[in-house]
């Protein structure tokens, strides 16, 4: 295919025809990315539905399926309101840096042994900085609306994200420690050998403690104090509409799927099949990478679903008082698991 | 502070997140409850008080006698009936008008009338466009009286030995 993209371009400069063939390559990540995404606001509505008894939405197109392009479309075409003495450009700016990391991130995701964008050495470090990265956009959001709710939502969301990204680091040192390298593809190849060998197993505690700072990270239920319909009416983004809102909304949900991208990558064997034998080992990776993902993304709506929201210093004592200790109590026990044991090395 | 074992354990193995998941999980399985509305309908009794008709006769003379107990009894003032001699020498109504926005279907117009006339059908979905549309007239409420004089009829008639 390179090379067919070769022969077609050749008449171009040296430079312009490998920057050309990196944004064809961005393009084929970031469209079925934002598909994803699209329908995953469907499967939201639809699956909080189901377990609620209803049906979800159904009109729109056959079974509702065109219900998130309906909701594009209404979004483009509303007026992008910037409210009164607010700050014009951070305002304009803040979704674009809320969603850009979200996207940026997937440049180092390994979707199957050889289809990674850019496999660079330190992909999990690139990863655990850009996620960060994203709290800036909602900072930003709630700064420039000159809005009391909007500020205290991103407050609220700052001071949750800072605590959470804490924790959610410590599960990738244990990660880290057993796998023994920083690359996302490497971390995966080490995994290899089936349901058991997987990470989930050794690192269990590390597991849940990083899915539940990964929902917390993403500002989603049952942690999503910081968009408190209640009390702060939408915090963050209460004065964004249009398409502005709507980015807001596209970075949510590109979080969502990338926290649920890398849970799978680093504790449920990214592209591997559970059973090493023939009729599993047929499918191709990227169909085993996308079923697990979607499985631990069905999951971020399962809790949407099940549970009410935290209260915010029920928040900030889970994330500080038990995700972390545990972390590093588990970070501990692989230690001593990997040198002083009678057996030998417990971890790999 | 005592350290509680089965409270850490409860704690730890996150039992009660997992039986409210399991809840919602259940229910992501159950028969959905949603009635598909335009479609699907939910019953309705046969006392149900919907949109106002003026009834006629069999042979086509319309009931009303233009008493004005509905005018009287109604509490949200809603009815305004003029009245006038008829040729024949009956008492009929020369106007009534009745304001949708006023009305409360308490139904006692119904409860009050002497000759059935005036009856609340079990229509529910009207609507109107303009602020004018509000007030129906005699003409439009003996329409809606002709158009469903079987079903207010047959409903009259199953709640009959009840009243």
């Amino acid at each position: 295919m390179h090379e067919f993209y070769l022969a077609l371009t050749g008449w171009l400069p040296q430079y312009f025809q490998t920057t050309l063939w990196i944004c064809l390559k961005i393009v084929a990540i970031l469209a079925p990315l934002m598909l994803c995404i699209t329908y995953l606001l469907f499967a939201e509505r639809k699956v909080i539905g189901y377990m609620q008894t209803r049906v979800g939405p159904n009109r729109v197109g056959p079974k509702g399926w065109l219900q998130p392009i309906a909701d594009a479309l209404k979004l483009i075409f509303k007026e992008i309101i910037i409210p009164a003495r607010s700050n014009r450009y951070l305002f304009l700016m803040a979704p674009v840096l809320a969603l850009a990391p979200a996207l940026a991130a997937w440049a180092v995701i390994p979707f199957t042994d050889t289809l990674v964008l850019s496999n660079i050495d330190a992909s999990l470090l690139y990863v655990l900085a850009l996620t960060s990265m994203g709290v800036y956009g909602i900072i930003i959001a709630g700064w420039a609306s000159n809005s009391k709710y909007a500020f205290l939502g991103a407050m609220r969301s700052a001071a949750q994200i800072v605590a959470y990204e804490i924790a959610m680091g410590f599960a990738l040192v244990g990660v880290l420690m057993v796998a023994g390298s920083l690359n996302l593809r490497e971390i995966v190849i080490n995994q290899s050998g089936g349901f058991w060998q997987w990470y989930w197993l050794p690192l269990l505690p590390l597991c849940v403690v990083y899915f539940v700072s990964g929902v917390a990270e993403t500002n989603r239920a049952p942690f999503d104090v910081a968009e408190g319909e209640s009390e702060i009416v939408a915090g963050f983004h209460v004065e964004y509409s249009g398409m502005a809102f709507a980015v807001f909304f596209l970075a949510e949900y590109a979080n969502m799927i990338l926290i649920a991208a890398l849970t799978v990558l680093m504790f449920l064997g990214g592209w591997l099949p559970p059973v090493e034998v023939e009729p599993f080992t047929l499918l191709p990776g990227l169909f085993w990478f996308g079923a697990k993902t979607t499985v631990v993304t069905f999951l971020f709506l399962w809790l949407r679903a099940t549970f009410p929201r935290y209260r915010y210093d029920q928040i900030m004592r889970l994330g500080w008082k038990v995700l972390i200790p545990v972390t590093l109590v588990w970070i501990g026990v692989i230690g001593i698991g990997r040198f002083y044991t009678p057996v030998g090395h417990v971890f790999s | 502070m005592r350290l509680d074992l089965r409270q850490l354990y409860k704690t730890f193995s996150l039992s009660e997140l997992r039986k409210g998941m399991g809840v919602t999980g259940k229910h992501f399985l159950k028969r959905k409850t949603t009635i598909m509305y335009p479609e699907e309908k939910t019953p309705k009794s046969p006392r149900f008080r919907g949109l106002h008709a003026l009834r006629r006769y069999p042979n086509g003379e319309e009931r009303c006698i233009a008493c004005k107990l509905c005018e009287a009894v109604c509490p949200a003032l809603a009815i305004t009936i003029d009245s006038e001699e008829r040729e024949d020498g009956t008492r009929r109504t020369t106007r009534y008008d009745i304001d949708l926005f006023k009305c409360i279907y308490c139904g006692f117009c119904e409860e009050a009338c002497p000759v059935d006339s005036i009856v609340l059908t079990d229509i529910h979905e009207f609507h109107m466009e303009e602020n004018s549309e509000r007030m129906i007239d005699k003409e439009h409420l003996l329409e809606i009286g002709d158009r469903h004089e079987s079903e207010i009829a047959a409903a009259r008639k199953q709640d009959a030995p009840y009243r």
